[in-house]
């Protein structure tokens, strides 16, 4: 009350409007006030985050690949439906992981959940009238194809297939039983054979292969193909059997590879005998190989997918990867020792391949469990899950579960396993990996393949050797030109002309790049081919033709030499240099006549330099077309601004202008030019368009000016968008971004903070 | 000599000549692209002669336009497998391009000169620019009409561009048909599914609804099938004239009026016929669509591509852009911790931007589109909506990308503005924000405009990044159309860059394709200049203005 009387007197004679009111607009004005500064803390705030996301984000994208491998008991039950307490011979799961089977020496299948045990099925192989059933042998899970030899000599292949239909919604799975080759049980060879010690079976190229081995040392073998008649579309069933030399001693396992090219023998010593079979009717012995050493005998053997490479496992723990290497020299393969996992504490009882991958498990006569992995050579894990030797392990197909049986009576223990990505090892990204088929550990990076049983090929070095080679003699022709350009545009030259080279050069940053690479791999790769002694020549003539020129133009005399000021030399040299780019071009195909045969690229040929017509050096051009602003502009700011009495001083003590240059004003600006290499380095590394377009993109690992590369970015851009979400070769893909990101930032913040620093000295002089 | 070189002046000018050289490959790389991409509009002449190989039995007849010629070494031709006399040094070839690529297999060929007869340029061969199988080159004999010839001599090529004009007509209609009309029906059909799935999902579905879908649904087959009968009509009507030509190896060929562009006898034109000819060449190609697998017609589709994508780009950029600027120059507290936090987003700008590709697609696109699309349009699943690579991804990666380029600048602008002008409305009881919003920024306005310009000079030129969130190779409807809701973010899109990696690289026919690719980078190229000029110009005019204020 007293406030507004007071105020009453003062309001009538100001133009300020009335108390209210201008309350009202204090509040208003701090309330904006107030909503500018949150507003602008927010956003601001909220776009910082956002680009720190990028780096989160990566992270989070790579992490899964370091993840541990974890392998926990999942549950544990009675071996289902288990009335005779025949052994087990077999375990598998399918594709779902939901149903697990046992297949057990009375010969009947019985089909489990997998999760609860509880019974589904059981299914009777049909064995013949008064016999029993004396040996069995699988092929690859993926084929899900098994064997069974009965005591009568005969032996009856058949498949389990899953049939899968949808009721109201829910999927329901139903085993069935098939007979590829024949319901009737078959005779092998002459059927002198009553009973096998080791079967096995093979789908290959070509058809099936079933062979045998005895206790002592007999083999037969038959192959059974099918041909479908393109004119009548009728079936034709072969058969042929072929009988191989014995080999003396009892045999223990028989293997045959899908290329039905080897057939395998492990003996009781733990001797390999590795049978050519290409030529089926005249198999011969190529090599005996000592698998486990003299002191141990073979326990375990087992193909991993795709049938290329051996896992072995021995009666004193050890588990080691063989395959077969060809030898160069001969044009012949040997089975050859590659790399040895973590022992298990017992003889190793049994092995399981992976179905898809180069993964296997595998158990040993105390309970353990071991988790391997062969391409990154790796144990991923070995831990104890029974008190009892194991008897056999199932794998699922997607790698999420395992069955355990050990011969703890009736207990069938169900292991849940988390294993996304074991392919990425440090070894295995950066180290040499000794891959399947090859003849040496060697750097290859070879993502995918039509072929399911693919050794995915995941080493970083050949995209990291790629990139940087590819950066490198971007800056070999970059750097000269650049930085020397730089010095003269910021010290000598003359100011009128400074202001027409410094923009145009830096227009040069902003075009883009696909441009560039374009050109280069539309128009300078074959011309360059065609014309290869300018390669030569250029690098020869530019500089001496610059020479002769600046010498004729000082003996030229006083008279005409002053027409044109100091500063101008960069313009005078405009003929010079268009005259030595025609005499270059002109002048090669005779360069070629005369030194080179007349054609230079068949004598690179004859001299044995491999030339791919998009190579390192048509990027080097482009990259280095690309970088040289960017080192330009940074290098000719830090030359410009050096403190123009320190130059003065320098001349002024008598030093020419020369001396200047290199004794004062290169010292001062030496950090600039640094940091301006540095940037262009870090520019060069992720440039993706013209790699991707001018250099061929096969991953090879040299520094051959005359061979292209594949950088980590233009993997990137050519793989990304073809692989499958959150599969280990998307997360390999995140991981060299991240690479790209980390480098070039480091790069870039140190470049910074050198510019920074010589900004502060400048000041200070 | 050696005082000369003692001087320190060979070095001198060997660092001029460093400018020069790069000068020269700068002022030497646009030249290239200004004529190569100029060239391709202009009709040259065709020329015909008969080419005889040693060892052939018989002339060929050659009739075709020169591409280039380039001079080779004898011995490179012979170990290539030319028959190359011995004693010859230097052998020049020429690079034909002889069209008639359905007639003969082969529209390109190398040429030796030394076999090639005297060169002719007749003024009745003429040029048929196809809508499929590329050019077409031959001397016309007669017109058809119905098979019934109707035009022959003198009055065969005024006649023929009466009826190429009508048949273009109705080739436009028919056009205009498939394009919009039939485009739009389809587009209502898919509205129709995608709301009774909708339905169905919410469980609202009532017998009243789906016999109103139903309704609907046969509405629009009705209006389709309409328009495929007048279709139907056009095309019939279209196919009636037809133009026999004798191509160079003496076959007479039939080609129907319905397939051709436009003709042109490049022979007889006068040089302003030729101007006009290279105008409307010009405007086709800019204003056209892309036929044969992007090797022929027009870009418009990826000149708009690209702008639309710019434009929501630079929309998403600026407000951020600025805010974020004015929050690190005006609010934040400085120190260290701001330091390196400016430093880190200034250096964003240097990291490869395929980084920015990557997470723009595992973040963006499978993450949060794949979240929308759940929440959104469950309707469409499992076909994505927002969970695929499209329009508003590729923007919002590449305004990520350009953040950095319009803080940098924004930054600066703010950082030019004298402190006395601040001081001086803080001086008259403004708050910080009325200063700030009132004063500062629109000083600052012309900073921020460069930003922005220079931020769509760049990512109108970016490629690899977009590889991965929104470009594709065809988009068969523009991001724009006169479909509800007119602006279809979802939609992939065409995109110049891309354009030349594509064509120049992936197509069939690179060679035919090749003076295309020439042109695009020209237009790129040209508008990627304009932009940055726009730019540099702006901000020495702005440096000059507050050099003068701060006096």
């Amino acid at each position: 009350m007293s406030a507004t009387t007071r105020e009453e007197p003062l309001s009538s004679g100001s133009l300020l409007p009335a108390a209210d009111d201008r309350r009202k607009l204090r509040k208003k004005r701090a309330f904006r006030d107030a909503f500018s500064r949150y507003g602008v803390g927010s956003s601001g705030i909220g776009v910082i985050i956002a680009l720190a996301l990028i780096f989160v984000y990566l992270f989070y994208e790579t992490f899964p690949l370091l993840k541990p491998v974890s392998v926990e008991l999942e549950t544990e039950f009675s071996v289902p439906g288990d009335a005779d307490r025949a052994p087990t011979l077999h375990l598998t799961l399918d594709r779902y992981e939901e149903i697990g089977a046992r297949f057990s020496e009375s010969g009947v299948i019985t089909f489990f959940e997998a999760g609860t045990g509880a019974l589904r099925s059981r299914l009777q192989i049909p064995v013949p009238e008064g016999e029993r059933i004396t040996t069995f042998g699988s092929g690859e899970s993926r084929r899900s194809l098994f064997v069974y030899g009965f005591s009568d000599g005969s032996v009856l292949p058949l498949k389990v297939d899953y049939t899968q239909s949808f009721i109201d919604g829910v999927r329901q799975i139903e085993p069935k039983l098939s007979f590829p080759l024949g319901e009737e049980p078959t005779v092998l060879g002459d059927g002198a054979i009553e009973i096998y010690s080791a079967l096995a079976i093979v789908e290959g190229r070509g058809g099936y292969v079933v062979a045998g081995g005895t206790e002592d040392g007999d083999l037969v073998m038959a192959l059974f193909s099918t041909r479908t008649n393109l004119m009548t579309g009728a079936v034709q069933k072969q058969r042929e059997d072929f009988s191989l030399p014995s080999i003396g001693r009892p045999v223990r396992q028989v293997l045959v590879n899908e290329s039905l090219r080897n057939l395998f023998v492990v003996d009781d010593r733990g001797r390999l005998f590795n049978f050519d079979i290409v030529d089926r009717n005249n198999p011969t012995l190529i090599e005996e190989v000592d698998l486990v050493g003299t002191d141990a005998r073979v326990t375990a053997a087992e193909f991993l997918v795709g049938s290329r490479s051996l896992i072995v496992g021995g009666s004193d723990g050890s588990v080691r990867q063989w395959f077969l290497v060809r030898n160069e020299e001969t044009g012949k393969s040997h089975m050859t020792f590659v790399r040895g996992f973590q022992n298990h504490a017992g003889a190793v009882t049994t092995i399981e391949p992976e179905y898809l991958r180069k993964g296997f498990m595998t158990g040993d006569d105390q309970g353990n469990v071991g988790l391997h992995y062969a391409t990154s050579n790796v144990t991923l894990k070995m831990q104890p899950v029974a008190e009892s030797p194991i008897v056999r392990i199932a794998m699922g197909p997607n790698n999420g579960r395992a069955l355990v049986k050990s011969e703890d009576l009736g207990a069938m223990q169900v292991l849940a396993i988390d294993n996304p990505h074991p392919q990425t090892s440090i070894s295995a990204l950066w180290g040499k990996v000794w891959y399947e088929g090859r003849a040496e550990p060697q750097f290859i990076w070879q993502s995918s393949s039509a072929d399911d049983a693919f050794e995915a090929k995941f080493s970083i070095v050949p995209l990291s050797i790629g990139t940087l080679k590819a950066a490198l003699f971007a800056m070999l022709l970059a750097m000269p030109l650049a930085i020397m350009g730089a010095i003269y545009t910021a010290y000598f030259m003359a100011p009128a002309i400074r202001k027409v080279v410094k923009p145009s050069i830096e227009l040069m940053e902003a075009l883009p790049t696909v441009i560039l690479g374009f050109l280069a791999g539309i128009w300078l790769a074959p011309y360059v081919e065609n014309n290869l002694p300018i390669l030569v020549t250029g690098v020869i003539l530019f500089p001496l033709l610059i020479l002769v020129a600046a010498f004729a133009w000082s003996r030229l005399p006083q008279a005409i030499r002053s027409w044109v000021p100091s500063g101008w030399e960069a313009a005078l040299l405009v003929p010079v240099v268009i005259g030595t780019g025609w005499l270059v071009v002109t002048s090669s195909p005779w360069i070629e006549i005369w030194f080179f045969d007349g054609s230079m690229r068949q004598w690179f040929t004859d001299v044995g330099i491999p030339y791919d017509q998009r190579n390192a050096l048509i990027v080097g051009m482009a990259m280095g077309f690309a970088v040289i602003p960017t080192i330009f502009s940074i290098a000719e700011d830090a030359v410009f601004n050096v403190p123009r009495h320190l130059t003065n001083g320098s001349l002024a003590l008598g030093a020419t202008p020369w001396q200047t240059v290199t004794g004062v004003v290169l010292l001062t600006a030496s950090p600039g030019i640094f940091s301006a290499i540095m940037i262009g380095f870090g520019r060069a590394v992720g440039e993706t368009m013209i790699v991707l377009m001018a250099s061929g993109n096969s991953p090879v690992v040299n520094f051959n000016l005359f061979e292209g590369m594949r950088t980590l970015a233009a993997n990137i851009a050519v793989e990304l968008p073809e692989t499958a979400v959150g599969s280990t070769h998307f997360r390999v893909l995140f991981l060299s971004a991240l690479v790209l990101l980390m480098f070039t930032f480091v790069l870039n913040t140190a470049a910074e903070i050198v510019r920074q620093r010589l900004r502060k000295r400048y000041a200070s002089l | 000599m050696k005082e000369w070189w003692k001087s320190g002046a060979p070095w001198i000018w060997l660092n001029g000549g460093a400018v020069t050289i790069s000068m020269i490959m700068v002022f030497g790389l646009l030249l290239l692209i200004l004529v190569r991409g100029f060239g391709n509009f202009w009709p040259h002449g065709i020329f015909e002669t008969t080419y005889m190989e040693p060892g052939a039995d018989a002339p060929v007849r050659v009739i075709g336009e020169l591409r280039r010629s380039e001079t080779l070494t004898g011995e490179a031709m012979r170990s290539a497998g030319v028959d190359i006399p011995e004693d010859q040094v230097l052998v020049e070839r020429h690079l034909v391009k002889m069209g008639n690529r359905d007639v003969t297999g082969r529209d390109f060929g190398y040429f030796i000169d030394d076999f090639m007869d005297e060169w002719r340029y007749p003024e009745d061969i003429t040029v048929l620019e196809r809508r499929e199988w590329g050019d077409f080159l031959g001397t016309p004999l007669r017109l058809l009409e119905n098979d019934v010839t109707v035009a022959v001599g003198d009055s065969l090529w005024p006649e023929f561009q009466q009826r190429l004009e009508r048949s273009n007509d109705l080739f436009d209609e028919i056009r205009r048909i498939e394009r919009g009309a039939i485009g739009n029906v389809n587009f209502r059909i898919e509205r129709v599914r995608l709301d009774e799935r909708r339905a169905e999902l919410r469980g609202t579905t009532t017998p009243e609804l789906e016999a109103q879908f139903a309704q609907r649904r046969a509405d629009l087959e009705a209006e389709y099938r309409v328009l495929e009968e007048r279709l139907n009509r056009l095309y019939d009507d279209a196919a009636r004239d037809s133009l026999v030509l004798r191509v160079a190896d003496g076959q007479e060929v039939t080609v129907r009026l319905a397939d051709i562009v436009k003709a042109w006898q490049p022979n007889n034109m006068s040089i302003p016929a030729k101007v006009g000819f290279y105008v409307s060449d010009f405007f086709g190609f800019i204003f056209g669509y892309p036929r044969e697998a992007n090797t022929e017609g027009g870009i418009f589709p990826a000149i708009f591509g690209t702008v639309v994508m710019v434009l929501v780009m630079s929309i998403i950029v600026t407000p951020f852009g600025v805010l974020a600027a004015i929050y690190l120059r005006e609010y934040a507290k400085q120190g260290a911790l701001l330091k390196t936090i400016r430093i880190s987003v200034y250096n964003l700008a240097g990291v490869p931007s395929i980084v920015f590709g990557v997470f723009g697609l595992g973040f963006f696109v499978y993450f949060v589109g794949g979240q929308i699309d759940q929440a959104f349009y469950p309707e469409a699943l499992p076909a994505p909506t927002f969970g695929t690579p499209g329009l508003f991804w590729a923007s919002l990666t590449l305004a990520l990308l350009t953040l950095p380029v319009v803080i940098v600048s924004t930054e600066e602008g703010l950082a030019r503005i004298p402190s006395t002008i601040r001081e001086g409305s803080l001086a008259l009881g403004a708050t910080k924000g009325e200063t700030l919003w009132k004063v500062v920024v629109p000083l600052a306005t012309p900073a921020m405009m460069t930003g922005l310009i220079l931020a769509i000079a760049r990512a109108a030129g970016e490629v690899a990044p977009l590889m991965l969130v929104g470009v594709v190779k065809l988009a068969p409807t523009l991001p724009i159309d006169g479909n509800f809701p007119f602006i279809h973010l979802e939609r992939k899109i065409m995109h110049m860059g891309f354009h030349i990696y594509d064509v120049g690289f992936q197509s069939p026919h690179a060679e035919a394709a090749e003076q295309l690719v020439y042109a695009t980078a020209l237009i790129l190229v040209l508008l990627i200049v304009v932009l940055n000029l726009t730019a540099i110009t702006i901000r020495n005019h702005l440096r000059e203005k507050y050099r003068a204020e701060g006096d």
